[in-house]
């Protein structure tokens, strides 16, 4: 099966790559992949790399808006980084800007 | 008025073909690159509920119609799946019927966002059909 999501677990810290099409297909595995990195290692703070994604629907929300609800629900933080013109539509018009900084580096993203 | 039919599996991997092959069809009007995503996110969107809601990912055909009259794009997703009961309910943002947190309830209301007109016709147990209308190049 194809890989969606790449991760990264830094300390506590996990760093999720989006992948290029951000729809419904490609989110499929990312409930049961993050349940069980977030279970492994004690994640306070999860940062999502979008540099790769052109495109993003509803689906991209949901994903984005149950993470935030889960690390809320435990006083973690969720940041974004590398989001283009376009993905940025797609974020405001979900409601996810005001749930979740938004960082113009990886190193800025990953610190907070 | 041109037109293109295809009839795709509800399988997830078609809603990125569903959308690019939207894509190549519209191109005839000359959209801007902006048109060009509104339209797909909005087709992503309808294909996403017929495959989740319409055939609850399972086997089931997903008919697209695409239609270019003049400077106009209607695109039309058809399923045979179980339809939709309340449909003005199911236009509600945030509205959804899924369990498992993930979903945002926001697919019509990003079909709404990006086309001009979306009409929504359903039937329960006999499927839904989604019309979306939008104007290219103004």
């Amino acid at each position: 099966m194809e890989q969606s999501f790449i991760y990264e677990a830094r300390g506590q810290v996990l760093l999720i790559h989006m992948p290029k099409e951000l729809d419904h297909h490609n989110c499929r595995n990312l409930k049961y992949e993050t349940d069980l990195l977030m279970a492994e290692n004690y994640i306070s703070r999860v940062v999502f790399d979008f540099s790769k994604t052109e495109f993003m629907d509803s689906s991209g929300i949901g994903i984005l808006i149950n993470r935030y609800k889960q690390m809320a629900a435990n006083g973690g933080k969720v940041a974004l980084y590398g989001v283009n013109d376009r993905v940025q539509r797609i974020l405001t018009i979900g409601g996810i800007t005001r749930l979740m900084k938004h960082y113009n580096t990886r190193e800025e993203a990953l610190i907070g | 008025m041109e037109r293109f039919r295809m009839e795709i599996e509800s399988l997830s991997k078609n809603e990125e073909l569903a959308r690019v092959v939207t894509a190549v069809f519209m191109s005839r009007l000359d959209p801007t690159l902006e048109e060009l995503d509104d339209v797909k996110t909005a087709v992503s969107e309808a294909v996403t509920n017929a495959v989740i809601h319409g055939y609850q990912e399972g086997e089931g055909i997903i008919y697209m119609e695409l239609q270019a009259e003049e400077q106009e794009l209607t695109v039309l997703v058809r399923d045979t799946g179980v339809g939709i009961r309340d449909v003005k309910k199911a236009m509600e943002p945030m509205y959804t019927t899924d369990k498992s947190g993930e979903r945002s309830g926001m697919g019509f209301s990003f079909m709404e966002a990006f086309m001009d007109q979306v009409l929504v016709e359903s039937e329960p147990g006999r499927g839904t059909l989604v019309t979306m209308k939008k104007k290219i190049g103004r």
